[in-house]
């Protein structure tokens, strides 16, 4: 509605506005199960289209020039690369077996991709579209985050329970910190000082002092009414000013807000059945989660902190990404 | 001879068994990390890394033939579950300068008990991955080097070592039998199937199992209208007259009062698997065989459990069954004692095994740890079809204080173990 007033506006202030596309930001999500991304139009909240891609799609990720999607397809061992405007499948990258989650280096050249079958971190030259490295990590890697510099890569590993920090330059690893049980996701503050490590089945988030690769809070979460088992922490998300974080806790169908000067958590959004990813808009104004059991796609407002939206996006949506 | 093995799953597609030579190499090179074995008994520190040891003591028995030609004949149950587990230690391990080594005594079939623990003590070893039946478990706990040792019983499902016979050096990370009759008998009475015929076969195993049933039923509502045993002949899963005889025995076998789901207890893979299909009743059959109450399964891919299921089969060339699991997770035990306490020495990690702190991630989307009173695996069981995932206890709505795991076996206050208090 909001956005329908100010179309009306932008209309009357006259026609060189118009030109520009609306407030329309587009989100991505992938369809674990239909293997398929759905995209949402962020203004109506409804589908704009499905595009087919290879089996299992979870990571994705935006290019750095906005023009083209990147999809992990872990059972057809590769990344499809899909442009955008077209919506079709332009190429693929040699991810290596099985990839889950990958991070894009912060210059746009690089993708970093978790192998979760052969513990290993895969790289890959996104314009020559090859393999150039390999680095050896835990059991089962899985989460994948980078510094803002990027200089250190972390790569979390499910079974072995660690966060790895890793040399880009060197392709070494230079340090290891236990986290709780199943690490999923890791994620760097934007001014690098930290990365926030999730745990989905210990269900806390490890706070990391990046230079010192020290746990420095454990952040616990606790929903009246939701056994602890089912509290498991996954995606993380933090606000640009660095204030606010927000973390999916699976099968709790909870989002909860952390307080990132103080580390406790503020509240706790009801969602949809086991979210898994989220990812904010452009202006910060809402958050979209994605719901796996639920197969919908729940949007909070975060001015008001209310969940308004809920929208059914297809067979078991995991990964997220926002287009301005 | 008394069987005491977990039943089989049926299965289907199963690429040849390959010999597990690929894995033995990466083992190698990890292995390779590690200080010589001479050097690392337990607690003596090596600079620069510390090996950890972990027994693995069985008998060689004759190998299980599943009656459906879809199952391999599998002669390396259990060992490859900790063979894999071992794996996954040692690729943790070099990141905390950590090793471990499987030490692997397998004796012959009428083979010493006494002496198998004698090796692995003379060896070092003080942690055990017992992948025997409850005679000879009780057998080796009892022997005076044990005294010194923790015991993972891996195999035996027997109620009696949760309870009368429980002892202070044994953990068991295989579930126990009414544990999974439990968590049978709650997703039965989800499905508001309360009526339940009872066929049990001839081995003590299915007595006990029958006997786990029965609590079950009257624990979660079920009422046992009728109860048999099997006392039909069956012999080689290959023979020429085919399935005449069965397709006439079988629905003798189940006549008589109308019930909701036939359950059979048939441990050892007798006759449960004949059952479907030709029952009297057009029923389901659940139990050991059909709707399968299991620990581990190949049809489950939950909470990431691909990738357990496709490192296994690369390691061993054959699906994971519970026997493996068990052992798989027995060593992960271990390993997770070692990472989380940094301790290798005996008393540093045993005590964390029994702490309120330990926690195993098992691939079953909750944390797995063990029961102070009686040193059993808290853990979820899977509701399995022969092909599909059906569903996985404790079931919604089945509330405890503690934790819903405790609804499924013997919780604190049934217990009749005395050790720990």
């Amino acid at each position: 509605m909001r956005h329908l007033l100010s179309c009306t506006l932008l209309l009357l202030a006259g026609p060189v506005l118009v030109a520009e596309p609306l407030l329309a930001e587009t989100i991505f999500v992938s369809n674990e199960k239909d293997n398929q991304i759905a995209v949402v139009d962020g203004d109506s909240l409804q589908i704009k289209t499905k595009i087919k891609v290879g089996r299992r799609p979870r990571g994705i990720t935006l290019s750095a020039d906005g023009t083209q999607l990147y999809v992990c397809v872990g059972d057809d061992n590769r990344i499809d690369v899909v442009d955008i405007a077209s919506g079709k499948i332009v190429h693929t990258l040699p991810s290596g077996p099985d990839p889950e989650l990958f991070v894009l280096s912060p210059d746009g050249t690089k993708l970093y991709v978790a192998n979760e079958n052969d513990n290993m971190v895969t790289v890959i030259d996104v314009a020559e579209r090859k393999a150039i490295g390999n680095i050896q990590v835990g059991v089962e890697p899985e989460g994948m985050g980078i510094s803002p510099d990027g200089r250190i890569l972390v790569n979390t590993s499910e079974t072995t329970n660690m966060a790895h920090f890793i040399d880009t330059e060197k392709h070494a690893v230079v340090g290891n910190v236990l986290v709780d049980s199943r690490p999923r996701v890791a994620r760097f503050t934007d001014d690098g000082k930290q990365v926030w490590v999730s745990s989905e089945i210990g269900g806390t988030v490890s706070v990391i002092d990046a230079a010192a690769h020290k746990v420095i809070r454990k952040i616990r979460f606790e929903v009246t009414g939701v056994r602890r088992e089912a509290i498991q922490a996954v995606g993380i998300q933090m606000t640009k000013d660095g204030k606010r974080a927000f973390v999916a806790l699976g099968p709790a169908n909870r989002i909860a807000e952390i307080d990132t000067a103080s580390l406790e958590v503020k509240r706790y959004f009801l969602v949809g059945q086991r979210v898994w990813n989220l990812a904010f808009s452009p202006d910060e104004k809402r958050l979209y989660t994605t719901n796996g059991i639920s197969n919908d796609l729940s949007v909070i407002d975060l001015e008001r902190n209310k969940v308004i939206k809920s929208i059914p996006v297809g067979g078991a949506p995991w990964g997220i990404v926002v287009k301005p | 001879m008394v069987r005491f093995w977990q039943w089989p799953e049926r299965r289907s597609r199963l690429s040849k068994p390959r010999r597990p030579v690929a894995v033995i190499l990466p083992l190698l090179g990890l292995l390779a990390l590690a200080p010589p074995a001479a050097a690392q008994g337990s607690g003596s520190q090596v600079p620069g890394a510390t090996a950890v040891l972990i027994g693995y003591l069985a008998r060689q028995e004759d190998p299980r033939t599943p009656l459906s030609f879809l199952e391999p004949v599998a002669t390396d149950e259990g060992l490859q579950g900790a063979r894999l587990a071992l794996a996954d230690n040692n690729t943790t391990g070099v990141f905390l300068k950590q090793s471990y080594r499987l030490v692997e005594q397998v004796l012959p079939q009428d083979g010493d008990i006494a002496a198998g623990v004698k090796a692995l003590a003379d060896e070092g070893v003080r942690f055990v991955v017992a992948d025997l039946p409850a005679d000879a478990l009780l057998a080796a706990a009892d022997r005076p080097e044990a005294k010194s040792m923790v015991l993972f019983n891996a195999r035996a499902t027997d109620d009696a070592l949760r309870n009368e016979q429980c002892r202070v050096n044994i953990l068991h990370t295989a579930p126990s039998r009414r544990m999974l009759a439990d968590a049978l008998a709650q997703y039965l009475a989800w499905k508001k199937w309360p009526r339940w015929s009872l066929l049990a076969g001839r081995d003590p195993g299915d007595a006990l199992y029958a006997e786990a049933v029965r609590r079950a039923a009257k624990r979660f509502g079920g009422r046992i209208v009728d109860e048999k045993s099997w006392t039909f002949d069956t012999g080689n899963r290959r023979t020429d007259t085919g399935v005449t005889t069965i397709q006439s025995d079988i629905p003798l076998a189940t006549q008589g009062p109308d019930y909701d789901v036939l359950v059979v207890a048939d441990e050892a893979g007798d006759f449960g698997d004949y059952l479907d299909g030709r029952t009297w009743y057009p029923r389901p059959v659940a139990g050991t065989q059909g709707l399968t109450a299991t620990a581990w399964s190949r049809v489950n891919e939950q909470w990431g459990g691909t990738q357990l299921q496709s490192r296994f089969e690369k390691l061993a060339g054959r699906w994971m069954t519970p026997r493996d699991y068990a052992a798989w997770l027995a060593v992960r035990s271990v390993g997770e004692a070692a990472a989380r306490t940094g301790a290798t020495g005996f008393d540093g990690l045993a005590g964390y095994l029994h702490s309120p702190d330990f926690e195993l991630a098992g691939f079953k989307g909750e944390a797995l740890s063990f029961r102070a009173w009686d040193g059993q695996m808290r853990q979820p069981i899977l509701i399995a079809g022969p092909r599909m995932l059906v569903s996985v206890s404790p079931q919604e709505g089945f509330l405890h204080p503690v934790t819903p795991l405790d609804t499924l076996g013997d919780d604190a206050p049934e217990s009749k173990c005395r050790l720990n208090r």
